[in-house]
């Protein structure tokens, strides 16, 4: 996983409540066995018209926008499925970092373990960065982990909660699963405990 | 240790151990995999040259991908074909307990768990698939979860979550004539709303829950996701343990004594804490269905289609006319004789016996309305066998319904079953988003009793009217 420290760039308003995870790559795109490549079908029902020609109207495909690595929305982003090709999509894409003011907690998981920070933001706050957002490349967002802060074009400072846990995986670039496997005797120790006080758990064979 | 709730129980009775940051790691008792969100996890494995912690705590099944037409012709589509046979070679390699294609046992893998007795009360279930939350209708703590954290199950066993908070939602009274599970979720998700339940499990309680079967448990807790939860859970009792008994993979005889001694306790203490709680009388819940593309837009059969302008936030106001613009429907016009196109009875929320029962009790001795494509797809093979063992099949058949084979179908379109541009269809399924059924379908949401009214009268249609 790519390590997150700091991040200045372009970033787009896409100012919907419930973007849900269909909506961010469509069932049909999830035939891959790949996590790259998902980018090209990110958004693809608003991204593209039914020609299949790009639809003109759609911020992400818009100059300076479709350099965007910022995206900020409105409520409960990412809701619906758990699919991690939502996150993969958008990082394929270019995306690095989500605001909103609220998400959806599958959605939320799965950005961290894909070097994605989302930040949730009050909706005020969320229509400012927007409206800085709309001013294009004259107004970059830096959103500076280490700080937690998001420094606006103005030179404006907003501050952001994280999870020290999740900051540190992200800071760090770091899978969990070494992580977690450094505590696998007190795994092993639950297991005998389980194995003694469920007996009737069931291991399942299929011939 | 003070009162608890069912959810505190599981929680508490899985915890590994509690990091200094609060992250718990939380032990997996049982892992189902699919092939759609698993491939990626077995690669990285792969590449890390790890293997399965426990592979007999994992069971696979393939059923987003697969065709519910004849099942003894190849699959046409390749990118389908290559990822079933992708996890094909995964469980093979990482010896991964499989149920194949052609196995009778085969289906959507929240109909499989709990038919198989894979899934039992008191357990942590996972899956890369978010109507994981139907499981927890046994009294488990079930939940959906992303590839990396397949992949970290896989590996470890474990999880690292923080607990949820906690929120019960109560139903209390008789439901009225026509009401089934599908509509009390719909009302308990159009009063919460998509957001309701972020952050928190929902357990579903009173005497309306505690009166339905585990097929109309499941449903509910099937769209705890939609209402936003984490998980949805119905506390263990004489219904659950009935269910449970004899199947395939529960624990027999003395063993099962000791398990039901067990989950006998994990009902919520009496004074137990609920950081939210909501009420619903079942006497208020109407035959729902959705009218927009978000589930949270339900309304009654005999309701009218809301107007944009009632609404005062401006852009939830340009939300409701993108969805009325979309789904083809006029503020103000009466939802009921709206026309359907498509009636597709199926899911992981409405495909198992108790479902088919309710849609052929209408079904029968009624034809489909002309120029309506109807389908039945059963949620496994057994859930099919045991239809037609009880001649729910010809019932169907006769009135000119698809009786297919078990699989995801047209919940979501990844087979070959999708509606087209602007279809309409009446969906026993979870999601109503755009495109979900097909790019440019519209879906509304409702239970099999109403969607079997539908195909008879070939439009929306309030199911008391055909009683």
């Amino acid at each position: 996983m790519e390590k997150f420290t700091t991040l200045s760039a372009i970033a787009a308003a896409l100012p919907e409540a419930n973007i849900d995870t269909d909506k961010i790559i469509p069932a049909r795109f999830l035939k891959t066995t790949q996590r790259t490549g998902l980018g090209k079908n990110a958004f693809d029902a608003m991204r593209y018209l039914p020609d299949g020609k790009e639809n003109p109207d759609f911020v992400l495909n818009k100059e300076p926008w479709r350099k965007a690595e910022i995206l900020i929305t409105y409520d409960n982003l990412g809701c619906g499925s758990s699919r991690e090709h939502a996150p993969w999509a958008l990082l394929d894409f270019g995306i690095r970092c989500v605001i909103a003011p609220s998400f959806a907690d599958i959605f939320f998981n799965n950005c961290f373990k894909n070097g994605i920070l989302p930040i949730r933001l009050p909706r005020e706050i969320c229509d400012q960065l927007m409206a800085d957002a709309s001013m294009g490349s004259n107004a970059r967002l830096t959103v500076d982990l280490p700080r937690q802060v998001i420094v606006r074009p103005d030179g404006q400072e907003v501050p952001f909660e994280i999870d020290p846990f999740r900051k540190h995986l992200l800071l760090e670039g770091l899978d969990d699963i070494g992580q977690t496997l450094q505590h696998e005797t007190n795994i092993e120790g639950y297991e005998n405990r389980e194995n003694r006080e469920k007996p009737w758990m069931p291991s399942i064979h299929i011939d | 240790m003070g009162p608890r709730t069912l959810f505190d129980k599981i929680w508490d009775d899985h915890v590994v151990e509690t990091l200094p940051d609060g992250t718990s790691i939380l032990y997996i008792d049982r892992h189902l995999v699919h092939e759609v969100t698993s491939p990626q996890a077995f690669e990285g494995l792969r590449l890390a040259g790890r293997k399965l912690r426990h592979p007999e705590k994992t069971v696979a099944v393939v059923d987003h991908n697969v065709p519910t037409s004849d099942r003894t012709q190849p699959i046409e589509e390749a990118d389908s074909r290559n990822q079933i046979e992708t996890l094909e070679r995964n469980v093979k390699e990482f010896g991964v307990p499989y149920f194949p294609l052609l196995s009778a046992n085969q289906g959507i893998v929240h109909v499989v768990g709990p038919e198989q007795g894979i899934s039992l009360p008191g357990m942590t279930i996972v899956c890369g698939d978010s109507h994981t939350s139907t499981h927890g209708a046994l009294g488990a703590l079930a939940f959906g979860i992303g590839t990396s954290e397949v992949e970290h199950v896989m590996a470890t066993q474990t999880i690292l979550q923080r607990p949820a908070k906690n929120m019960r939602v109560t139903v209390d009274g008789t439901l009225g004539a026509g009401v089934s599970a599908k509509d009390i979720m719909l009302a308990i998700i159009g009063h919460i709303g998509t957001a309701g339940g972020t952050g928190h499990v929902i357990e579903f309680a009173g005497s309306a829950i505690r009166g339905l079967d585990m097929a109309g448990r499941m449903t509910l807790c099937n769209m705890a996701i939609e209402a936003g939860a984490r998980a949805g859970m119905v506390a263990p009792d004489e219904t659950t343990f009935e269910y449970v008994r004899g199947r395939p993979f529960a624990p027999k005889g003395e063993e099962f004594d000791k398990a039901v001694a067990y989950w006998k306790t994990l009902a919520s203490d009496e004074g137990a804490h609920f950081d939210k709680e909501v009420t619903l009388r079942a006497e208020d819940i109407s035959p729902s269905l959705t009218w927009g593309t978000s589930p949270e837009t339900v309304l009654p059969i005999t309701a009218t289609v809301p107007n944009p302008a009632d609404e005062a936030d401006e852009a939830k106001r340009t939300q409701m006319q993108r969805m009325l613009d979309y789904m083809g429907l006029e503020a103000g016009q009466k939802i009921a004789g709206t026309p359907v196109d498509v009636v597709f009875i199926g899911s992981c929320t409405n495909s198992r016996i108790e479902d088919l029962r309710a849609a052929a009790q209408i079904a029968a001795g009624r034809k489909v309305a002309e120029g309506v494509r109807a389908m039945i797809v059963p949620g496994s093979g057994n859930v099919k066998r045991q239809a037609e063992e009880e001649g729910l099949d010809q019932i169907f058949l006769d009135a000119g319904f698809e009786w297919r084979e078990a699989g995801c179908s047209m919940c979501l379109g990844m087979n070959p079953d999708r509606l087209t541009p602007g279809q309409r269809c009446a969906s026993t399924s979870n999601r109503n988003f755009e495109g979900r059924q097909g790019p440019g379908g519209r879906t509304h949401l409702l239970s099999p009793a109403m969607a079997a009214a539908a195909a008879v009268t070939g439009c929306l249609t309030d199911v008391r009217e055909l009683a």
